[in-house]
């Protein structure tokens, strides 16, 4: 047993890049789900938006990668609107079943052989990162104790990071602000809010949007740093990450989402690292579990952990029991 | 608490049941050693491969050379495009086990040769570990396939298809509905209850060998246990300890990514097909279309189960009592029903009904672990269509769906056709929201 190993990659994890990208998509549907009450299962959806928004217009019109970033994140908000005018004055779990299917569409369509031309197919889109890597200040790799990255992933973790921090920094100021106590209010009761002639409505949307938004970020820096867009990256298991992400942190706080995915994806890892050095050295015997299964274990955990959180601490870690006892009507 | 607990253990009992009687399945039904890395040479090469011919009108194999065929894994991350030789092989090499799809351009094709069905250009296989594996695109000579006089045929044929996909989408969905009708609860792992029933039938019918009739009465039947433990071991605890509906919901898809995953766990990600009715090509003709004797089964089943159903919420005692809670729940509590013994029962007849709906599916098409998530949102499109709660509504709408998931592919490609489906599910929640046969009310 490679102890060593298992805790270098369970710390690498921590601040690796998934728990950057699920980061930034947990704040989004953080927004959504913990301060406005919306239940957006489309987080994927806006993540692809912003990632193939990238990719399209850097590999396809050849413009250079900012272009594609502002491109993706108005697909983001197009997607919003487009979403949010005919749903959000439904129910709040009619919303669930629209924007999963509204998630589902757009992948079908980003993987169909029909517009291979402009988004690969199910192969995807590669070769629009070079603008971020021909920018990268750092050169050599990063050593520290157990942890170490090459210059390319320190410069898209220092990038991710960063923007995981300003996106934070905005969810403080939007939901200390009146317009977040606004949306808070109709988290808690619609009607009363609607009474107080406040519109509902418009709130809504700009939650949506705005959560939307990060998401799309997160689906582009998943994008960069991987340096393609896959469709089948972008699935609904990615959205039931970011909301296993958040409520293990805790919905409804400011820190909630980033926590929540640095736990969320370090215990990933360890268990991944632990089962596959079990299965490795023969403690447990292939009849049991073979080196395939050990990815599906973890998704057994994850879909057992998301249960038993909801069951028995909703809140998660950091959150308020209170502010999480949604209703449907 | 305590009683929380007690509902804990019978849920991971039941887990415990689930996880015993798949053992034996995958090991039952994979060519010895498939999944045995010890056996294999490692960095042993596995292929994709085939030949491409068609019978000519005199009868002869005629072999198409000069064709591409390309390759491709299903996380997208491996293609190849290799084109066909003299004698119509071709044969790529793959990085590893996966599920792959072989494809070929129908226009591509010489122009006196069509494919056999126009759905099938792009063929899709699933290797075990050092497996390889032939795949056959099924050629005809003459002209096949969209447009002019075929057009009409083809519509017929697909409509027929649709019935019977929409049949199937409706016996899966009407516990969907009525759980919902009756609880509140949006089941995200309804899903699993379908892919539950296929499996169980699986088990009994090809690992140990049983008639499939047999195999599908027992799977209906464990559904249907499944479903009321489900509810007594975990939803009844989960209402009574005061968890919103909010919360429940996103409990169903913790849930259903768990039981997903012990489905893969345990039957592996390979598509299999029952030991009974596969190969049926003689089939009754009515006029275009020609069905085979196990589709026009899975019709008649389906209808006359559907009739069943119907006549029992109309005249039966339980029928009457589980529509008065779709009504109005707390009505119904105030003039004496039972209310949680109604929703056991809903819950048992739903996912027994989930069950059969499995099955058929698994005749219909093949069984494997993702069959039932992969219906779910056609199964939401289908009873939000006809009004979710209601019984009747899933029904319509779960056969409109069908029929609309079919028919759009004589004007989209397939791969497209479930997202017909789902923008159909959003333009009714836009134009109205409560569906063919709710009521209007006000849902926001």
């Amino acid at each position: 047993m490679d102890w060593e190993s298992i805790f270098s990659n369970t710390l690498e994890s921590a601040i690796g890049r998934d728990a950057m990208v699920f980061a930034l998509a947990a704040i989004g549907l953080n927004l959504h789900f913990g301060y406005t009450g919306l239940l957006n299962f489309g987080q994927a959806g806006f993540m692809a938006v912003g990632a193939y928004g990238v990719g399209i217009t850097v590999v396809e019109f050849d413009a250079p990668l900012w272009v594609g970033v502002i491109v993706g994140i108005v697909g983001a908000v197009g997607l919003a609107l487009l979403l949010g005018l005919p749903t959000l004055r439904l129910r709040a779990d009619y919303l669930a079943i629209t924007t999963i299917a509204a998630g589902e569409i757009l992948r079908f369509i980003f993987r169909a052989a029909e517009f291979r031309d402009f988004t690969g197919g199910s192969n995807g889109i590669n070769g629009f990162a070079r603008d971020f890597t021909n920018a990268n200040p750092f050169n050599g790799d990063f050593e520290l104790w157990l942890i170490s990255f090459s210059a390319t992933q320190m410069w898209y973790l220092t990038v991710g990071w960063a923007l995981v921090l300003l996106s934070v920094l905005l969810i403080w100021l939007l939901t200390r602000s009146p317009w977040g106590r606004v949306l808070k209010a109709i988290r808690e009761d619609e009607d009363a809010v609607r009474a107080l002639g406040k519109n509902v409505y418009a709130y809504k949307m700009q939650s949506l949007i705005v959560g939307g938004v990060i998401g799309s970020l997160a689906g582009m820096m998943l994008a960069i740093s991987a340096r393609s867009v896959q469709p089948d990256n972008y699935g609904t298991p990615t959205t039931f990450f970011a909301y296993a992400c958040l409520i293990l942190g805790g919905a409804a706080t400011i820190w909630g989402p980033v926590v929540g995915s640095m736990i969320f994806w370090s215990i990933m890892a360890f268990t991944e690292n632990l089962l596959r050095q079990l299965v490795e050295n023969d403690h447990i015997p292939d009849s049991i579990m073979s080196g395939v299964q050990v990815g599906q274990v973890r998704f057994m955990l994850m879909g057992l952990g998301l249960a038993l959180l909801m069951i028995f601490r909703p809140q998660g870690v950091f959150g308020d029991r209170r502010e999480i006892a949604l209703t449907t009507r | 608490m305590s009683r929380l607990l007690r509902g804990a253990v019978a849920g991971i009992g039941l887990l415990v049941v689930v996880g015993t009687l798949l053992w034996a399945s995958p090991a039952g039904a994979q060519e010895p050693g498939a999944d045995d890395p010890a056996e294999q040479e490692p960095g042993q090469s596995q292929q994709v491969s085939g030949t491409l011919r068609y019978k000519d009108d005199s009868g002869e194999d005629v072999f198409v050379e000069g064709l591409e065929v390309t390759v491709e894994s299903a996380d997208g991350s491996f293609s190849e495009t290799v084109t066909s030789d003299e004698d119509g092989r071709w044969a790529v090499e793959v990085p590893g086990p996966g599920r792959y799809t072989a494809s070929i351009d129908p226009d591509q094709l010489p122009e006196d040769v069509s494919l056999r069905d126009e759905d099938r250009s792009a063929l899709t296989v699933t290797l075990a570990e050092g497996e390889s594996r032939a795949v056959l695109f099924a050629l005809q000579s003459g002209e096949g396939g969209r447009g002019g006089s075929h057009f009409f045929d083809r519509a017929a044929r697909l409509s027929v298809e649709g019935l019977k996909f929409g049949l199937i989408i409706a016996i899966c969905a009407i516990g969907l509905s009525l759980i919902f009708g009756t609880t509140g609860l949006v089941n995200f792992a309804h899903g699993e209850m379908v892919t539950w029933g296929a499996l169980v039938a699986f088990f009994f019918n090809v690992t140990l060998g049983w008639p499939m009739v047999l195999s599908a009465a027992i799977a209906v039947v464990v559904g249907a246990i499944t479903g009321l433990g489900i509810d007594r071991g975990l939803w009844r605890p989960l209402e009574r300890r005061g968890t919103g509906l909010i919360a429940m919901l996103v409990i169903t898809i913790g849930v259903g990514i768990l039981i997903r995953y012990v489905f893969l766990y345990q039957f592996g990600g390979f598509t299999r097909t029952y030991a009974d009715y596969q190969l049926q090509t003689e089939g009754l003709e009515l006029g275009p279309v020609t069905i085979v004797p196990r589709d026009l089964a899975t019709i008649l089943i389906s209808l006359g189960v559907l009739v069943a159903v119907a006549l029992a919420l109309q005249l039966t005692r339980i029928g009457k009592a589980m529509r008065a809670v779709a009504d109005n729940r707390d009505l119904a509590e105030s003039s004496g029903i039972d209310v949680e013994r109604v929703v056991g029962y809903v819950w048992a007849a739903g996912a027994g009904l989930a069950a059969l709906g499995g099955v058929l599916l698994g005749l219909a098409e093949q069984v494997d672990w993702l069959m039932g998530f992969r219906l779910l949102l056609l199964m939401f499109a289908g009873v939000i269509l006809g009004g979710i709660g209601t019984a009747y509504g899933a029904l319509i709408g779960s056969i409109v769906i069908g029929l609309l998931v079919q028919l759009s592919t004589l004007w989209v490609a397939p791969e497209l056709k479930n997202v017909v489906a789902l923008l159909v599910l959003i333009i009714i929640l836009i134009v109205r929201p409560q569906g063919i046969l709710g009521q209007a009310e006000r849902v926001g």
